[in-house]
């Protein structure tokens, strides 16, 4: 199946992918290398005494009992918002596809909230929960429970995985929605004939079928809840009550941008590109065997 | 050859000329006044523009404090820092010990040929903002202390008179049951909570909240939050807390907006919460000095600061720091000084302009607006001069997310002050180890 294409000259490969590999130096490998290199040097705020530090940085790290919690409430915060937005990504696409009237205006509604950046998100979401006369707060209280996620863990997790949630669910309904596009017509009308109800239908052939586009969207989402998340926890938790919401992208966004101390947070985000990268080997080596292309 | 060396001399000409079209010199000034506060930046550099024809004072808003340090630190960095950039007053110890990036405000004045009286300046003001050896090393700009706001509307509606505020503690919370009995859902409230329960609590009552004079006299300080007086305190919100007394609404300043709409009745938070209230607020107002236990000695003592001050980035051409001199000095005259204090409810950054708003009869037609300032003129002790620490923010926060503890009932009150103390700690012996 894999298809090759063979240059006569051997420089123009080269030149061709050359624009592409400048932005990947300067863009991804140049800040990497950065953060490896301020990992390990303690310095002060303005970069006026750079004093080389060696381990230092990550020991004083991993003696923090508040950051190896925070680990588990990172992998409860992933696991969260990469398993609910994809089911309701899921159920939307199989929805929207069944639609025939109006499906433009739907999948166009579905679509819109991929365009709010993340402290918007954060902030809408904020507005709605805010005790006592967010919208969404003030039904709770209707209904006998006293929402406060200043000071109830449980609240401050659930409003950030929803505003999270809900950040991503366009972009997974687009792939979701494109790869049930994609699953041949054939397929499901012989199952239909043969007598398989559309929920057999789907569990057979249409799960199976989407398997690439899952995984992909698994690798995309957690990626997200790790790295992209930070706006929406900095506009609606600070992290709190106490550090029940300080996931580890927080905690260097924090330690670098409010407290300006850069060794400790340079730290922090070459722990989370090792963690990234055994995530993504993990997924492809060993999830990927489970998926049909 | 000839054509180049017309082109070098047409070049060097047009030079010439760019140069005396820009004969004013710019000031860059990074700020993070928003709304009304950036339109009394504005108008305080046009007047000074005004005033002269060599120095131009350009305001450049670059959002709150915290951005805007950053985004100076980054600039400084690259090499185009402003001349001057306003700092919050927890960034000062950090700001203090960059001594490379900074030029002291004192030096500059006096360089620029401008009489400097050290004793013109509000003590407990510009002593925050001095260095141990006396030298002045930013400018005050704009200082708030906390003070203790009310709702007179809710105040009657519960039966209280509203012409007598709680002046103690046990007063707070006498009001805030009266409050409760009468439907209220937030009898009190508190923003900053660490500045204001803690720092201004410590201060207010002659104790220490860090050693070494709160940090003032030396870097190697230590808190010291977890005295009996301070558990009482804390003790004390916490029952108020689980009785619905006390209202959590939030880290920062996020509670001003709820006393602003009218949920909470009582809040303790910065003096410049004034502006805020007299314009947004739909009820009667009142402000009042900081609760204190009187069964404490020497209580009430005075109140620390908040707010900012304006410094002075180094690596600029000796004539820009010469307008950044006559700039201060412009901000230090009476009258200027004067119609800042009165516009912002900021403190009064010299005694000449506190004497001026004073004799203008502004403190009688405004009932309240005096009380910052009288909870801050005041002889200060070696106590309560002011809290003055290394990697202050992250402290602050430290502070912020152990209370929580205490709120939601998962920590005594003594257990969250040790853990605060001894997390806070640490940060402060790497402050003093990284600034040998």
């Amino acid at each position: 199946m894999e298809k090759r294409v063979f240059f006569r000259n051997r420089l123009l490969p080269w030149l061709l992918v050359a624009p592409q590999l400048a932005i990947v130096a300067v863009f991804f490998f140049w800040p990497a290398a950065q953060a490896l290199y301020q990992s390990l040097v303690e310095q002060d705020a303005f970069g006026t005494s750079v004093v080389f530090v060696g381990w230092q940085n990550f020991e004083r790290l991993f003696a923090d009992r508040s950051y190896l919690d925070s680990f588990v409430t990172t992998a409860v915060f992933s696991a969260l918002v990469a398993v609910i937005g994809l089911s309701i990504a899921l159920t939307l696409a199989v929805m929207a596809e069944r639609v025939t009237r109006g499906a433009a205006i739907y999948k166009t509604l579905l679509i819109w909230p991929y365009a709010v950046a993340p402290v918007v998100a954060g902030v809408l979401w904020l507005f709605m929960f805010a005790a006592p006369m967010g919208v969404v707060a003030y039904a709770l209280r209707e209904l006998g429970l006293e929402w406060n996620h200043l000071l109830n863990p449980h609240h401050a997790m659930a409003l950030i995985v929803m505003a999270a949630v809900w950040k991503q669910i366009s972009y997974n309904f687009l792939f979701f929605l494109a790869g049930l596009q994609s699953i041949p017509r054939a397929q499901l009308e012989a199952a239909a004939l043969d007598g398989a109800g559309p929920r057999r239908r789907f569990w057979t052939i249409v799960f199976p079928l989407l398997s690439p586009t899952t995984f992909f969207l698994l690798v995309i989402n957690v990626v997200y809840a790790f790295f992209d998340t930070f706006a929406i926890i900095d506009a609606t938790t600070h992290g709190g009550p106490g550090k029940d919401t300080a996931i580890l992208v927080y905690k260097v966004y924090y330690d670098g941008f409010k407290a300006l101390d850069i060794g400790s947070s340079a730290a922090q985000s070459v722990v989370l590109m090792v963690i990234v990268i055994a995530l993504t080997v993990i997924q492809f080596r060993y999830v990927e065997k489970k998926v049909q292309y | 050859m000839t054509t180049l060396r017309q082109f070098l001399a047409v070049a060097s000409l047009s030079l010439g000329a760019a140069t005396t079209a820009q004969a004013q010199t710019e000031i860059q000034w990074w700020h993070s006044m928003g709304g009304a506060l950036g339109e009394w930046v504005n108008d305080l550099a046009q007047d000074f523009n005004k005033s002269q024809s060599e120095y131009k004072v350009v305001p450049v808003f670059k959002g709150s404090y915290d951005e805007s340090m950053t985004a100076a630190i980054a600039a400084f960095r690259s090499g185009n820092a402003p001349h001057l950039l306003q700092v919050f007053e927890v960034g000062t110890a950090t700001m203090m010990a960059s001594k490379g990036a900074i030029r002291p405000a004192q030096e500059v004045m006096q360089q620029a040929g401008v009489a400097f009286k050290p004793d013109a300046y509000v003590p407990a003001v510009a002593g925050y903002y001095t260095a141990p050896n006396g030298q002045m090393l930013s400018f005050p700009f704009n200082s708030s202390t906390p003070v203790f706001h009310y709702n007179k509307d809710a105040f009657k509606a519960a039966g209280l008179d509203p012409e007598s505020p709680p002046k103690t503690w046990p007063e707070v919370a006498g009001a805030a049951a009266k409050l409760k009995v009468a439907g209220h859902k937030c009898p009190f409230t508190t923003s900053w909570i660490s500045w204001t329960q803690l720092e201004s609590f410590s201060a207010w009552h002659n104790t220490e909240f860090a050693t070494k004079g709160n940090g003032m006299r030396g870097i190697d300080a230590r808190l010291s939050f977890n005295t009996p007086l301070h558990v009482r305190h804390i003790e004390n919100l916490a029952n108020m807390a689980k009785s619905g007394l006390f209202v959590y609404k939030g880290r920062g300043n996020v509670a001003d907006a709820t006393f602003v709409s009218g949920e909470c009745a009582m809040i303790t938070g910065s003096s410049a919460l004034y502006g805020n209230v007299t314009r947004n607020g739909k009820f009667g107002y009142g402000i009042s000095t900081l609760p204190y236990y009187p069964d404490v000695p020497g209580a009430p003592q005075n109140t620390v600061i908040g707010g900012a001050s304006l410094w002075v980035m180094s690596g600029k051409k000796p004539a820009d720091y010469k307008g950044v001199g006559l700039f201060f000095a412009h901000l230090s005259k009476p009258e200027v000084a004067a119609a800042s204090h009165q516009r912002t409810g900021y403190l009064p950054v010299t005694k000449a302009s506190f004497e001026l708003t004073d004799q203008s009869g502004f403190y009688k037609k405004n009932p309240g607006t005096d009380v910052s300032v009288t909870q801050m003129i005041r002889k200060t002790t070696d106590k309560s001069r002011g809290v003055r620490l290394g990697n202050f923010v992250q402290i602050r926060t430290i502070i912020d997310e152990e209370l929580e503890q205490v709120w939601s009932s998962k920590k005594a009150p003594k257990e969250a002050l040790d853990s605060a103390m001894r997390r806070g700690n640490e940060l402060l012996e790497r402050f003093e180890k990284a600034n040998k």
